[in-house]
This record gives C-alpha cells, sequence and structure tokens, in this order.
C-alpha cells in the first residue's frame, strides 16, 4: 500500500456508530481526520438503539446457524430488495465486529461462565444478537467514541463539534468531491473544508415524519443537501414504522423488540363470539384482571412460527390493524406490550434501560403492568445511493458456473469473495467520485425491512470495511491531492451557502418554520407510512407544494448572527420538504408491496416489475425528484415468497439451474390488510 | 397557593417519584405520581437569558397551554414547551421574542445534551415532565443553564471541558489496532453489571453543577488544573476494571494524583443525588482514592 501523503485529509460528517467507526479505521491507516457533527459526537443519535447486533456466534453455530443464515434471514427479512454482495460480505464480517467491540471493553451481558450472552430477536428462530442491557447502541457508540477520543488526543483526528454540514464542494472540472461547506452553530461562520474523500455518516431522516423515535438531530438534511447537489437517492418510499413506542409529546418513544425477544407478548383485550374475536366490552379494564380467554394474542395466533418476534413491518401492520378495527386498549390507539409473566430480576438484568425509560416517561411500572404501545416511525431502509465491487467469485457464482455451495460451513480464510472486494476503492462510494455515505444514510443491506439489531451492524460494518474503501482511495489519488484544487471553487461554495442565508434572514412573511414542520410531519405520517395507496399519495404531493409555498412565506422570528437556532431549523425544513418529495413519489410509483411498503390497492409483491431499486434524482427545475428503476443484484440467493407464518425455508443458490431467476413470486408482502 | 410553595411542593413531589422509581421492589404503578386533573391549563415558564456568557442577560416570561398526559399521549415535558414557545415566541406580556436556544438530542436521557437548572435543581429537561413539576393551572418553572460551562446563548452551555477530561485521564481502551484478532477478556456477570452501570455515564454534567468543588473554568488553559469531577473518576475507575483497559492504570493514577485529581473531591456527595442514571459516583470517588493512595505509596517506596 502506497503511504498516504501527510497533506492528504478525510472529512467524516456525522459521529454516530457508522462515522466514528469510519473515522477509526481511516485515522488507523494514517491519514488525518477532520470530524463534523451537528452535535459532541457522545451524543449522536446512535446512543438511542437499544436491543442489539446480530453476530453468527458459536452457540447458534452448533444448532445449524451460519453466517449464510444470516445473510439469508437478512434477505428474507428485506423481501429481497437488497443487492447481495454487501449483505453477504456483512454477515461473514458480523462476529469479527463483535469480537473487537468486546476488545474495545463494551459491557456485553455475560452468562455464568462469562460468555456472551445472546437474545432472539426479530425474523429468526436463532439466538444471535448480542447485547449490552438495553442500551446497546449507547454502550457500542462510547467504546468507538472512546476510540476516536484516543486518536483525537494523538491529534490524528479533529473534531468539529457543533458545526453543520451545508454542502459538499465537487469540482465541475471532473466532477471529484474535495471538501465540504460547514457552519460553525455558535459563531454562525461559514468555512469551506478541503478534503481528498469525504464520508456522509449522518443518519435517517425521521423529522420528516414529525415525531419519531429519532433525536432532534436526524431531520436527513445533510442527505437532502448532497440530493440536492446530484448524488442519486436509493428507495426513498421504504421507511420501517417500528410496533412498539411510547408516545410522547415531544418525540415517541422506543421500546425496544428485545422486549419482545426477552418474551414480551403483544395482546389486546378481547373476547371470543362464534369462534372470532370481538372487541372487548370494557377495553379500558385493568389488564391484569384479564383472564386468559380473553386476552387476543395477535402475532402468536396468526404467526405461529415467528409469534412475537415476526419482522416489524408485519407487527406494525398488525398492531395498526386491531386498533382500526377498534381492539385498541382503552378503545384508543393502543396496545399491550406485556413482560409481567417474566421474572423482575432478569427484566432489570437484560432490559433495565427500557424499563427506566417507561416508568420515567409513562410512570408505571412494566414489571406489574403490561406497556402500552403503538408505532412509530423509526429507520429508513432508503438513502444515498451507493456503489461496490463485488468480490472476485461473485459473477461465477451468479451465472450458476461455481463449484462451490454458499450454503456450507467455510473456513473464514477459504470463503468464497462473493462479498465485497476488500481492496475496491469504491465501497459505499456515491455517485460522487470521493464522496462516500456510510450507515443509516445509504440505501444498502435492508431492502424492504431493515430486521432488528441488523443497524448497528451495517453502521459498523460500513465504518470498519468500506473505510478502507476511502484510504484506498485517498492513497491511489495521492498525485491529485485536494490541496492542489482551485481556492475559487471552494469560495464559491461559501458565497452560495452565504447568499442562502442572507434570503432566509431577510424574507417575510407570516409563516414560521416550526409550524411548517409540524404540518409536514402530519401529513407525512398521515399519508406516507404504515398504508398507502394512489390517493393518498397523490393528496401527500399536493400538501407537500402547498407547504413549499408557505416556506416561501416564511419568515424567522429570530434573524441574529450568533447562535442562531431559528436559522438552522428553518434551513433544515427547507432541505426536509425537498426530501418528501422523493418518498411520496417513489411510494406513488411502486405500485406492489414489499417489505414495509404497504399498497392495499397492490396487496402483492410484484418481483416482474418492481423487484428494483428506486432512483430518485433531484431535478433542480422543478425541485422534485425524476424517478427512474435500477436492477437489484440476486445473483447469490434467489428470491422466494416471505410467509412468517412459518419456518423461514433454506435458501436456494440463485445460479442453480431448476428455476430462472426474476420468477415472478406473488402475495409476498404479508400482514394485515 | 404561592408561586414559591407551588415549586417547592411540586419539587418535593418529584424527589419522591425519583426515590421511589429507585427502589425497583417498592414501585407500584399508581403510587409515584399524583396525575393532575385532565383537560388544559396554563404554565408559566421564567427563562434565564442571554446573548453569550454573562452578555445581555436577562429573564423572559412565557404562558404555555399544555394538556394533561391521557391514554394515548405522554405527558408535556419541558421541550415540547421550549418546542411550543419557539413556534409562538411571544412573552407572556406579548411581546415578540426570539426562540429560546438550548442544547437537546435523544429526548429519553440517555445521550445527556439537554442538562438545566430547573427551578433551582440540574436535571435533564426532557425527562422533566410537566405534570409532575407543575400539576396546576398557573403553576410556574423556572429554566436556568446550568452555571459550570460558558453559556453559549440562553439555555445553550459549551461542556467541551467535559471531554477535554477524559483525554486528561486516557479514558479508552488500548486496544491493538480494529483488525480481527480474535474475542476480548471473559467477564464474570456480576462484573459486567458494575461496569455496565459505569459505562451508563453519558456526560451530562449533572454530577459536576452540583459539586460545590468544580467550578467555571472559563479559559481552556486552566482546564488541566481544575478539579475533574465526579464523572471522570468514574470513568477512570470503569477503564481501570477492564483488563486491557487497566494497561494505562498508571497513567489515570497520575493523572487523578496531580492537582484537580480525586483529593479536590470535599465529599459533599450531591453528584450522586442528582445523577439521572443512579450511577454510584461516591463509590467511584472511594475506589479511585484508595487506587491513587496505592500508587502513590508504591511510588513513595518503588520510586515509579
Amino acid at each position: 500500500m502506497a503511504h498516504p501523503s501527510n497533506q492528504q485529509r478525510v472529512i467524516v460528517v456525522g459521529g454516530g456508530l457508522a462515522g466514528l467507526a469510519g473515522t477509526v479505521r481511516v485515522a488507523e491507516a494514517g491519514l488525518a481526520v477532520d470530524l463534523f457533527s451537528l452535535v459532541p459526537v457522545k451524543r449522536s443519535h446512535s446512543v438511542c438503539a437499544q436491543g442489539g447486533i446480530n453476530a453468527c456466534n458459536e452457540v447458534a453455530r452448533q444448532q445449524g446457524y451460519s453466517e449464510f443464515e444470516h445473510f439469508d434471514e437478512t434477505l428474507y427479512g428485506g423481501d429481497f430488495l437488497q443487492h447481495q454482495p454487501p449483505v453477504y460480505e456483512m454477515t461473514h464480517w458480523a462476529p469479527k465486529i463483535i469480537d473487537l467491540l468486546d476488545r474495545m471493553g463494551v459491557p456485553f451481558n455475560r452468562t455464568s461462565e462469562g460468555q456472551r450472552a445472546l437474545r432472539l430477536f426479530g425474523g429468526s428462530l436463532y439466538k444471535r444478537t448480542h447485547f449490552s442491557g438495553a442500551t446497546t447502541g449507547q454502550q457500542l457508540m462510547y467504546a468507538l467514541d472512546e476510540q476516536v477520543r484516543r486518536y483525537e488526543a494523538e491529534g490524528k483526528v479533529t473534531k468539529y463539534e457543533f458545526w453543520e454540514f451545508l454542502r459538499p464542494i465537487i469540482d465541475e472540472s471532473d466532477g471529484r468531491c474535495i471538501g465540504i461547506v460547514a457552519q460553525d452553530l455558535r459563531t454562525m461562520q461559514v468555512r469551506a473544508f478541503r478534503a481528498d474523500a469525504v464520508v456522509i455518516a449522518t443518519g435517517g431522516p425521521g423529522l420528516v415524519f414529525g415525531k419519531s423515535t429519532n433525536s432532534v438531530m436526524c431531520t436527513g438534511a445533510a442527505a437532502s443537501r448532497c440530493y440536492q447537489h446530484g448524488v442519486k437517492y436509493g428507495n426513498p418510499e421504504f421507511i420501517q414504522v417500528h410496533p412498539t413506542a411510547i408516545p410522547g409529546a415531544d418525540k415517541l418513544r422506543l421500546m425496544s423488540e428485545s422486549a419482545r425477544g426477552e418474551g414480551g407478548r403483544v395482546w389486546v383485550p378481547a373476547v371470543k363470539k362464534d369462534g372470532q374475536w370481538a372487541p372487548h366490552p370494557t377495553p379500558g379494564i385493568d389488564p391484569r384482571k384479564l383472564p386468559t380467554d380473553q386476552r387476543w394474542y395477535i402475532l402468536e395466533e396468526k404467526y405461529p412460527a415467528y409469534g412475537n418476534i415476526v419482522p416489524r413491518d408485519i407487527a406494525t401492520r398488525e398492531i395498526f390493524a386491531v386498533c382500526r378495527d377498534g381492539f385498541g386498549v382503552g378503545g384508543g390507539n393502543m396496545v399491550y406490550l406485556d413482560l409481567t409473566h417474566k421474572p423482575k430480576d432478569e427484566l432489570e438484568r437484560k432490559l433495565g434501560g427500557i424499563l427506566e425509560i417507561y416508568r420515567k416517561f409513562v410512570g408505571e411500572d412494566p414489571t406489574e403492568l403490561p406497556m402500552k404501545i403503538f408505532p412509530g416511525v423509526h429507520y429508513s431502509m432508503g438513502g444515498l445511493w451507493t456503489t461496490y465491487t463485488p468480490g472476485a467469485d461473485y459473477e461465477q457464482y451468479k451465472r450458476g458456473d461455481a463449484s462451490f455451495d454458499l450454503r456450507r460451513a467455510w473456513d473464514p480464510a477459504k470463503r468464497p469473495a462473493c462479498g465485497l472486494d476488500q481492496n475496491a476503492d469504491n465501497n459505499m462510494m456515491t455517485n460522487i467520485d470521493g464522496l462516500y455515505a456510510f450507515g443509516e444514510v445509504n440505501y444498502q443491506f435492508h431492502g424492504g425491512t431493515r430486521l432488528g439489531a441488523n443497524a448497528l451492524l451495517s453502521c459498523i460494518f460500513d465504518g470498519l470495511f468500506c473505510g478502507q474503501s476511502v484510504v484506498h482511495f485517498v492513497t491511489r489519488r495521492a498525485d491529485d491531492a485536494a490541496a492542489q484544487r482551485e481556492q475559487r471553487i471552494y469560495d464559491a461554495g461559501v458565497a452560495g451557502e452565504e447568499e442562502k442565508i442572507a434570503a432566509l434572514t431577510s424574507r417575510s412573511g407570516d409563516e414560521n418554520p416550526y409550524v411548517i414542520a409540524k404540518d409536514m410531519g402530519d401529513l407525512m405520517t398521515r399519508e406516507s407510512t404504515v398504508v398507502k395507496d394512489e390517493a393518498g399519495l397523490q393528496r401527500a404531493l399536493d400538501g407537500l407544494a402547498a407547504l413549499n409555498d408557505r416556506y416561501e412565506r416564511m419568515s424567522l422570528a429570530d434573524t441574529s448572527g450568533w447562535s442562531n437556532q431559528n436559522l438552522t431549523w428553518a434551513r433544515a425544513v427547507g432541505d426536509m420538504l425537498i426530501l418528501a418529495d422523493p418518498i411520496l413519489r417513489g411510494g406513488l410509483l411502486r405500485k406492489e408491496s414489499r417489505g414495509s411498503h404497504y399498497r392495499p390497492d397492490y396487496p402483492d409483491r410484484n418481483d416482474k416489475d418492481f423487484l428494483k431499486t428506486t432512483i430518485a434524482t433531484f431535478d433542480p427545475a422543478t425541485k422534485q425528484a425524476k424517478i427512474s428503476y435500477e436492477d437489484v443484484e440476486i445473483g447469490l440467493v434467489r428470491p422466494r415468497v416471505r410467509d412468517y407464518s412459518k419456518a423461514k425455508s433454506k435458501g436456494t443458490p440463485s445460479g442453480s439451474q431448476s428455476t430462472k431467476k426474476n420468477e415472478p413470486v406473488g402475495a409476498g408482502a404479508g400482514g394485515a390488510s | 397557593m404561592s408561586n414559591a410553595a407551588t415549586i417547592a411542593a411540586a419539587a418535593t413531589a418529584a424527589t419522591t417519584a425519583a426515590t421511589i422509581a429507585s427502589t425497583q421492589t417498592a414501585m407500584d404503578a399508581s403510587t409515584g405520581r399524583s396525575k393532575p386533573p385532565s383537560g388544559s391549563r396554563t404554565v408559566r415558564f421564567r427563562i434565564k437569558r442571554s446573548d453569550g456568557h454573562n452578555k445581555n442577560v436577562r429573564w423572559e416570561e412565557f404562558d404555555v397551554p399544555v394538556t394533561s398526559g391521557s391514554e394515548g399521549s405522554g405527558s408535556a415535558n419541558v421541550i415540547s414547551c421550549l418546542q411550543h414557545i419557539a413556534a409562538n415566541p411571544v412573552t407572556r406580556d406579548g411581546r415578540r421574542t426570539t426562540p429560546i436556544a438550548y442544547d437537546a438530542g435523544c429526548l429519553e436521557e440517555v445521550c445527556g445534551s439537554c442538562t438545566m437548572v430547573i427551578n433551582g435543581k440540574v436535571r435533564q429537561a426532557c425527562s422533566c415532565l410537566i405534570d409532575d413539576y407543575a400539576p396546576n393551572n398557573g403553576d410556574v418553572i423556572t429554566l436556568e443553564p446550568m452555571t459550570k460551562f460558558p453559556t453559549i446563548r440562553d439555555l445553550w452551555v459549551d461542556r467541551a471541558r467535559l471531554f477535554a477530561t477524559l483525554k486528561r485521564t486516557s479514558a479508552w481502551v488500548p486496544i491493538d489496532g480494529t483488525y480481527a484478532l480474535g474475542a476480548g477478556p471473559k467477564e464474570k456477570p456480576d462484573e459486567q453489571q458494575i461496569r455496565y452501570k459505569l459505562s451508563e455515564c453519558m456526560s451530562c454534567g449533572c454530577c459536576l453543577e452540583a459539586c460545590p468543588q468544580y467550578t467555571l473554568e472559563e479559559d481552556a488553559k486552566d482546564w488541566d488544573k481544575a478539579f475533574v469531577g465526579a464523572a471522570v473518576i468514574s470513568q477512570a475507575r470503569y477503564f481501570n476494571m477492564q483488563p486491557t483497559g487497566a494497561t494505562l492504570k498508571k497513567e489515570r493514577l497520575d493523572a487523578l494524583s496531580a492537582p484537580g485529581g480525586v483529593s479536590d473531591c470535599g465529599n459533599a456527595q450531591n453528584c450522586v443525588q442528582v445523577c439521572p442514571k443512579e450511577i454510584p459516583l461516591t463509590e467511584s470517588i472511594a475506589a479511585m482514592g484508595r487506587q491513587v493512595t496505592v500508587h502513590r505509596i508504591k511510588q513513595f517506596f518503588v520510586g515509579r
């Protein structure tokens, strides 16, 4: 490997799991890293992840589990919308990532023998989720934060905290990303920064939906700004609504899937009439007084194989449907998530973090009373489009010419190279040369639905594995360092952002950015979450146009030049409105049901027309998305019907001769209608 | 009831709730809180504002309508009220003003961002529920920025010193790089439970705000001599417990033996009372005090 030039620098935007893991990897290779974050990195949204991180482990392996099974489960859960090589690589790296986190000192829960404890999680019949209480994201992120702090103390990482990313700087002469424009949120200074590669690791856009499980900085504005500067956006319509959140005045607070993984049961009060469940005559009755035959365990009954640990989109639709049909607790939009049958000390040890949140914010004790929960917007499977280089054996396997079978257990050293090429410099690079997207902000790995406890894995995998691509890219371009690029390109970027600020602060009108954002959130949640249809999505697009008009008539209550959060919020709202368009438009045009995208007007999965990535490209003239489609790489496992009422079958190699690929499969989406 | 009396009553009620919540066995669904009557009421916010540290300090008051948390909608909290003020930036005497600047993140008490002084007591704003703090129409809630850190604006402070102090005490595990080198050490479950509790520290700074020995240091060059505070002492204990982390034990104990180290603790024990994660900070301080003593004796006799 060529030695990196001392002048070369890498910018990482975002200090959550993906950004921190990428920073560690790049700094370790000897490149200087400038790390930008809206908040001190230790406060990034990854701290909210609760349940755990998936990886094949020795216990599961001896019961028949494998990296291949993890791979196949992830595809099956995602309704086969993923490119397969990145998922294959990620699941094979998972055990090594757990080992590394363990070495970093993450306090994983332990068995009596001192081994790492394991729990069940959605979409799997094997215990393959490693966890640290019910605050796994916080614990993993702190471990990475500590490693970054170590590099910071050695002078290899420079943090820019309370700085906001405003745009990538792209040299139009060759289309390469050569830096960013950012703003200090305290002094409001706007500055350009040079970089030989830029990694965007800014997470999801939950706030586009108003109240969600996301943190207040998860606006999606950074992704939107990249999209507005020419980065393609993949599968925008795939938004995960988590089945179990508790409603609040300011946000929806997640109650981890681990509650169900540890035995939590979802039920509603009901009575049987003529063999059919009917709403309970007194649905607000003390749940402890209800006999078993007046409790409808909605998931266990309909999905006997997986029960309460069906993937999130299915649980969400079922909960949504029973509430719509009048079964909600107290007649409202809530169902019970019940842990009261479990021993208290075990609950405290394994789920203490979420029990504490529930006690503090609801004021009831989940070890005594069933929790009352309802779905909430949680995660975006879609995101910035990224590319990759498949491993050397991929094409051969896809053709069906390979002499090996991926389903057998492989010695890691001899594993077929059907995942990603470790030596490539484009893994998770966007369509802009030198601009990468890691973590939730990209569209890889999770397809139509993300399985629980795969997000922490994909974020860290991106940072550690694809961080190497960044190193390769920068070292291979050592003769073409950003330090040599013309200053005027950077000055133009700063001027562009300063003009935008001047325009926002000089506007007059009677509209208010907080009210516009609330109305956008209500609209998006109503028309584009659990159940979508043609009329509703069209209504939402019309509503969005009206909101854009109102945005033009918005004025700021605060036009000062110091720590002006009114300005930064108003700017982000504009970017959220722009990102809402592809989310709706992608949903309108995807006339099928797949994973989290559920259209009763097109209730079946349609592989013939829609086993494709939605690609949204920003049109500056209309400020709307142009939608096109791209084939999905499905060369490893043949797509099959997703049905969680019975145990998942073994994945069949795509290349095997018996059936042709892309064969349409029907009725795959599952779930209530 | 006068405003002052209301505040005192609300504060007492909140303390009681916290005590009950910390006693897992005694917690009962209905005893922790007295639910306010349902329906709408108005809560008055008194907010200490500024344009920077000690710059144009002033108080503003806002009347915020809140609805009691009922089935299906949680209680309003201080953050949702600040969001309401941002959308309606008008003081109670009808004067247009600017939205309040404040720091917030997860809103579920795991990120440590929204620490403020609320009715005179430091805590997270997100978990400060209006139904508990201001159950009656016309109740007053006072918001002030933390005083041990420089104010950026209004309620937003700069806690960079806290993170810098983590560097001073080598708060990391010095691994041999990120390549695949096998698993970490096994760990007994009871030790993991102790480390897990310590690792929940979210650097919110409540313990520092409440500590009489921890003082405002505006100039970064004084940070290396000033008291490190309970949070960082507890983190040093955390890293010294982990086998690989313990290879930097000497460096950490050197830092904690120096001026501003563990001996600066005045044993007021305020830290442990305000910690929102109920981390046993005084146990950590005692444990590190012992480690520092042994370290000094060794240094005296062995000379290293």
